[in-house]
Order: structure tokens, then C-alpha cells, then sequence
């Protein structure tokens, strides 16, 4: 199992990751509804994850410093998620609606 | 602790007190508490003297405080009492004394008392600052101190607009003289590298310093002294300065702020012993003054104003006796006139307070009778202004004149002629008050009403002195030896020599001079006032019109200064604050609203948008990274 990953390259996942974060940003940037957002907010994070825990093997660390950042990252982005669904229930219950443009009422 | 430090202390203690718990004591204990910090300096003062009288060379010094060295310039409060300033030191505090016991009653009625009395303690302090300073940085401390107070004490009854415009004249008055004094200690220091007196007078008088030099420094010390002792064209704040209740009057013309200007050249004797230039040039100014002063006197109407150009004309004899070199005759005429103006003011002030706040002596005549202690009192003060044989005036004035007599014989004959309008308009005024027919229409003499014993007991000992102060410098004349004062102040100057005695032929002919002139101005004005029994003249024609609105002085300044000032304020107003600032003000904010009507596009509310800008600017940002890198 483990020698499939070591024949991929370190650009292959630098492709992947790319690939990942890209459609994370691209959902963000476009995407109105609130769940959508959260998700795609852990797809960004996620390729970050993935590309940390490849850059460690790559470097050889022994003792793995990149890959406890992932860990960190996934504590991190599990509050959040918690967090902002909390949010985006709160906000449902008021307005109806998961949808994040309705959310302008700062303006003005 | 150091004496010069308790007698400064009180007078800033009694400010403090009275000024922050005064009002809440009960009624009586402010004026008192303000009376008794005056008097202690003076006790404490009084004590001083027998170490400097036994010692010619013995100073007290007190250094207090450094405040900054600036390029080895030492700037410190440091004070010093010699013979000259303990002198002074006992004429303020001794007549402040009088004055504080007398106000007591006099602004007995005034809800205000305890203000009062810190502000005239205040006064005090800073007066006493001016003479016991060791440089001219603690001068000019004073000197400010006293500008400030004689504001708030003229403007005390700030309720009547006129009151607060001649507070404020004083002031602004002042300012004038004081940016002269405020140049010449720049040149000081320029020049001399110190403000000490123990090192510029000593430098000045060992010869450093080119007569270019010295000549500004002592005219622009002497424009300074021109504004604090009201000489022309400086004079018209004095006579406005009677706004301020009568007890403040006293204390501005006889013991303090006056004074200064005096005592300045007095200190500064080693500067203008070598500067004749500036001499000639206070002597004129001093002789004008005099002069001008005495012919306003001659037809004004309220008992203060006459006082207070008599006051005018006074200060021009001291400065003329400043100018021919006299010294310590200055200085006595500084000290006899503090008894005799202090006297005449507070008896001015019984009689108001007597007459019900009146000051019209049309409104007056025949006080005699009901107000005998202020009569007798007011009677001596006249005497002695007026140069009545053996009282104060009469040997204060005639050392004047004989010094001038020597030096130059037409600035002699003018201020003989001022001598003899002086006795004339000071009987005037006192045959109009006290003598003849009441002329009270709108109340009775019956209301009228003799003061108190706490007014009537400073009129008493300032009377005693005005008989006695002669013998400060009594032998001078008799003994041809130095006076009291001449031989007390001596050790003090630095080039001064009291001047060369006359022949007795040339001095009796001197003290002929001086009681005729006594002796006209009595006849004269007894003639016209008792024998004629003339009322007071309205003055509405001639000459008569002219010295009445003295000399026109007050609207000329309006017409020449103050009006191209306000038309030039009302220019710059029209076009650089109408027009230049709020032109700007009004313009920056339409474009402000017209960039934003484009930018406010940006900020739309919508989530979207702003990840979109921060994920562009990141872009931008790595772009720019690869691009440059």
C-alpha cells in the first residue's frame, strides 16, 4: 500500500492539492449557499493538509513537524466547522434561508 | 527657612487660601486672614534690617530652584535682599498692609470679599517677586504677575462692560511695555551670557559692551518701565485703571506695579549711569509726562481721576529725576509719594463710600463737616503733593527739582510749571469736595456719613508719614551731607556718586522757588474755588474743553491704532478666513462626495465581493513576488 505513494511524485500532489484548493476557492467565491461555503472552506483546508503531509515525507522529517500542523489544522477546522454551522442554524432560524448574500444588512 | 522665603510665602498663602477656601469661611475671617499674611512679610521684612544696616556689603540670598541650563545660560528663581529691595520690600508690604486693613471695610458689603483678597494678596506677591528677584528672569515673573493681577483687580466688578474694557486696556497697555523689557533681556543675554544681576551689572559697569549696546538695552528696559509706570504714550491705562474698587487704585499708584518701572532703572543704575543717550531720552519722556499729567488733572471732574493723572504727573517727576542721574531722589519720591497717594486714594475711597458710591465732585462740596477724620486726613495729603513746607512732598519734589536745576535749566522751568499745576489742581480738588456749599442734588447731606475706625486708621498712620517721611532724607538740605536714604543706598550701585552739593545761596533760591509754588497754586485755586465760590467747570470751550477730555489722547489712539487695527482684522477676517479657509473647507468636501459616489461601489454589502478582492489582491501579490523575485 504504502509503495503506491511513494512512486507518485512530489508534484503530483503539488497538482492535487492545486486541483483541491482551487475548487475549495472557487466554491467560496461563487457558491451562495451558507453549508456549500462551509465545506468548501474544509476542501481548502484539507488540501493544505494534504500537501503539508506530502512536503514532510518529501523532506524526510523525522520527526514529522508538517504533519503535526495537520493535526492542528484539523482540531482548528473542526471548531470552526462547529462554529459556523451554529451560525448558519442561528441565521436559518431567523431568516428561512441558508443563502449568504441575503446577509448585507450591515450595509448602509 | 530662609527669611526671603517666608516673606514670600504668605502673600502666596493667603492667595491660596482665600482663593480656594475663602468663600466658605465664616463672613469677616477672609479679609482678615488676607491682612495679617501682608503684615507678617512686613514684620519679617523689618527684621532683616539691622543685618543689612550693620554690614554694607551684607546681601540675603535664597537660591530656590534651577529651572533649565541652556548652553551654560543658568535660568533659576533666585532672590536677593540688599538695601535696595528691602526697601522696596517694606514700602509694599507696610502701605499693602494699610490698604488690605482698610479694604476690610470697604468691600465689606461685596459677596465677593474673599476674592478679593486673594487677588490682593496675589498682587502683593507678585510685587514682591519683581523687587526680591535676583535676575531679571524673576523680574519679568513679577512683572507679568502684576500685569495679570492689576486685570483682575481693575476688572474686579467685571459686571459693568466699561469696568472689563479698561481691565483689558490695562492689560493690552502693558503688553506693549512688556515686549520692550522682554528685548532688552534678549540682548542681555545675547550680549552677556547671563540674566543675574550679580553678572550683567557688574559687566556693564566694568565696560563691556559698546554704548550702541548699552543705549538699546536700557531704552528698551526704559519702554518697558514706560508701560508699568504709566509714561507717555504708555500713560492712558492709569487714569482708567480707577475702574477697579478704591482700595485697588491705592495699591496700583502707591505701593505696587507703578513702582516697577522705577525700581527697574533704579537696579539697572550701572546700565544707565553709561548710557546718557537713554538718560536724555527718559528725561523728556518724564517731563512731558509730568506736565501733561498735571494739565489734565486741572479739569476733571471725578475725585479718582484727578488722583489718577495726579499719579501720572508724579511717576514723570521720578523719571525725570531717573534721567538727570538721581537716583536715590527717585526712589524717595517713589517713597514719600506711596505714603501721600496711598493717603489721598483711601481718603478718595471714604468719601465714596461716605456720599454712597458717588465720584462726582459737582455731587460734592461742603464734606467738611460731616467727615472731619477724612477731611484732616485728605487736607495733609494735599499739603504734602503739593509741596507744603516740611511735610514728605515738599523735600521729595525739591531734590527733584534741584537735580533737574543743575542738569538743565529749561527741562527746570517745565517741571516748576508742572509743580505749580500740581498744587493747583489738588487744591482744587479739595476745596470742591470738602469746602463751600453742598451741591449733592440727588441726596442729602444728612446721608452722608463718616467711615469706620478700620478706614480711618490707615488715613491716620499714612498721614503721620506724609508728615514725617521728609526725614528719610532730611539732611541733605540742612547738613549738606548725604540724606538717610542717599547714604542707605549707596553701597548698592555700582557707578552712581550722589550728585555734587550747591552753593546755600542756590539752594535757598530753589526752596524759594518750590514754596512759591506752593503758595500759587493754593491762592489760586482758594480764589477761584472759596473766594469766587465757583462750581466746578464745565468746561465745554477752549483750552478748558480739551484738557476735560484730556487732550483728546484716548480717541486719538482709538482713531490711529486701534481702528486701523480692527480694519485690518476685519480684512484678513473678509479674505483669508471667508474667503481663503472656508473656501477650502467647502471645497474639499464636494470632491471627498465625488470620489466616494465611485468607491462606494466597492463596498456592496455582499460576501462574495470581498473574497474576491482578497483573493485577486493575493494573486497580485504572488504575481508580483514571481514577477520581481
Amino acid at each position: 500500500m504504502l509503495t503506491i505513494f511513494h512512486s507518485l511524485e512530489i508534484s503530483h500532489y503539488i497538482y492535487l492539492s492545486t486541483v483541491l484548493f482551487s475548487i475549495g476557492l472557487f466554491g467560496v467565491l461563487f457558491r451562495r449557499n451558507a453549508i456549500i461555503l462551509l465545506m468548501c472552506i474544509e476542501l481548502m483546508l484539507n488540501a493544505v493538509n494534504l500537501l503539508l503531509a506530502a512536503f514532510t515525507e518529501y523532506m524526510g522529517d523525522v520527526q514529522a513537524n508538517g504533519q503535526m500542523f495537520v493535526f492542528f489544522i484539523m482540531v482548528v477546522a473542526a471548531a470552526e466547522a462547529a462554529v459556523g454551522l451554529a451560525i448558519i442554524v442561528m441565521v436559518y432560524r431567523n431568516t428561512r434561508k441558508t443563502d449568504v448574500s441575503f446577509l448585507d444588512q450591515l450595509k448602509d | 527657612m530662609n527669611p526671603i522665603a517666608l516673606i514670600l510665602l504668605f502673600p502666596l498663602l493667603g492667595f491660596a487660601l482665600n482663593g480656594t477656601i475663602g468663600h466658605k469661611l465664616p463672613k469677616g475671617i477672609a479679609p482678615w486672614i488676607g491682612t495679617l499674611f501682608i503684615f507678617l512679610p512686613f514684620v519679617i521684612t523689618l527684621g532683616q534690617w539691622d543685618i543689612l544696616s550693620n554690614d554694607v556689603e551684607a546681601t540675603i540670598k535664597w537660591d530656590a530652584y534651577t529651572f533649565f541650563n541652556l548652553d551654560g545660560i543658568i535660568f533659576k528663581a533666585a532672590f536677593t535682599l540688599d538695601r535696595l529691595s528691602i526697601w522696596m520690600t517694606l514700602i509694599i508690604t507696610g502701605i499693602g498692609t494699610l490698604i488690605h486693613l482698610y479694604s476690610i471695610s470697604y468691600m465689606d458689603h461685596d459677596p465677593n470679599a474673599a476674592k478679593f483678597f486673594s487677588f490682593l494678596n496675589f498682587f502683593v506677591f507678585n510685587m514682591l517677586l519683581l523687587v526680591l528677584g535676583a535676575n531679571f528672569l524673576m523680574l519679568f515673573f513679577g512683572w507679568e504677575g502684576v500685569g495679570l493681577c492689576s486685570y483682575l483687580l481693575i476688572g474686579f466688578w467685571y459686571q459693568n462692560a466699561s469696568y472689563g474694557k479698561a481691565a483689558r486696556k490695562a492689560f493690552i497697555m502693558n503688553r506693549i511695555g512688556d515686549l520692550g523689557l522682554l528685548l532688552g533681556m534678549f540682548l542681555i543675554i545675547k550680549n552677556y551670557g547671563s540674566l543675574e544681576y550679580s553678572d550683567v551689572l557688574p559687566a556693564i559697569a566694568q565696560g563691556t559692551g559698546g554704548s550702541v549696546l548699552l543705549t538699546s538695552i536700557a531704552i528698551l528696559l526704559f519702554i518697558g518701565a514706560m508701560g508699568k509706570s504709566a509714561q507717555i504714550p504708555l500713560f492712558t491705562w492709569l487714569p482708567d485703571a480707577m475702574a477697579g474698587p478704591t482700595p485697588v487704585s491705592a495699591l496700583i499708584h502707591a505701593a505696587t506695579m507703578v513702582t516697577a518701572g522705577i525700581y527697574l532703572v533704579i537696579r539697572c543704575e550701572a546700565l544707565y549711569a553709561l548710557a546718557p543717550i537713554a538718560n536724555e531720552f527718559i528725561l523728556w519722556i518724564g517731563l512731558a509726562t509730568a506736565l501733561i499729567g498735571a494739565l489734565i488733572g486741572l479739569r476733571q471732574n471725578d475725585i479718582k481721576k484727578v488722583l489718577a493723572y495726579s499719579t501720572v504727573s508724579q511717576l514723570g517727576f521720578m523719571f525725570v529725576a531717573l534721567g538727570v542721574g538721581a537716583y536715590t531722589t527717585a526712589l524717595f519720591h517713589v517713597t514719600t509719594h506711596a505714603f501721600f497717594k496711598a493717603l489721598l486714594f483711601l481718603g478718595a475711597g471714604s468719601v465714596i463710600h461716605g456720599v454712597h458710591d458717588r465720584q462726582d465732585i459737582t455731587q460734592m462740596g461742603g464734606l467738611k463737616k460731616m467727615m472731619p477724620l477724612t477731611y484732616i486726613t485728605f487736607l495733609i495729603g494735599t499739603l504734602a503733593i503739593s509741596g507744603f513746607p516740611l511735610l514728605s512732598g515738599f523735600f521729595s519734589k525739591d531734590e527733584i527739582l534741584a537735580s533737574v536745576f543743575h542738569h538743565n535749566i529749561v527741562a527746570y522751568i517745565v517741571l516748576v510749571i508742572a509743580a505749580l499745576l500740581t498744587a493747583t489742581y489738588m487744591f482744587r480738588l479739595l476745596f470742591l469736595t470738602f469746602h463751600g456749599e453742598f451741591r449733592g442734588t440727588d441726596y442729602a447731606l444728612k446721608d452722608v456719613h463718616e467711615s469706620n475706625w478700620k478706614m480711618t486708621t490707615p488715613l491716620v498712620v499714612l498721614a503721620v508719614l506724609s508728615i514725617l517721611g521728609g526725614v528719610l532724607n532730611l539732611p541733605h538740605y540742612l547738613l549738606h551731607t548725604d540724606g538717610f536714604l542717599a547714604s542707605w543706598l549707596r553701597p548698592t550701585f555700582l557707578i552712581f556718586e550722589n550728585p555734587a552739593h550747591t552753593d546755600i545761596t542756590t539752594e535757598i533760591i530753589l526752596i524759594g522757588v518750590a514754596i512759591s509754588i506752593f503758595l500759587f497754586g493754593f491762592i489760586y485755586s482758594r480764589s477761584r474755588y472759596i473766594t469766587k465760590n465757583m462750581s466746578p467747570e464745565q468746561s465745554t470751550a477752549g483750552i478748558e474743553k480739551v484738557l476735560s477730555n484730556k487732550f483728546y489722547i484716548d480717541e486719538f489712539y482709538q482713531k490711529a491704532i486701534v481702528r486701523p487695527i480692527e480694519f485690518l482684522g476685519d480684512i484678513l477676517f473678509a479674505l483669508v478666513d471667508t474667503l481663503l479657509l472656508y473656501g477650502l473647507t467647502f471645497s474639499v468636501h464636494p470632491i471627498l462626495r465625488f470620489i466616494g459616489r465611485f468607491n462606494r461601489k466597492i463596498q456592496n454589502g455582499n460576501i462574495e465581493y470581498y473574497l474576491l478582492y482578497m483573493v485577486g489582491a493575493i494573486a497580485l501579490l504572488l504575481g508580483l513576488n514571481l514577477l520581481f523575485a
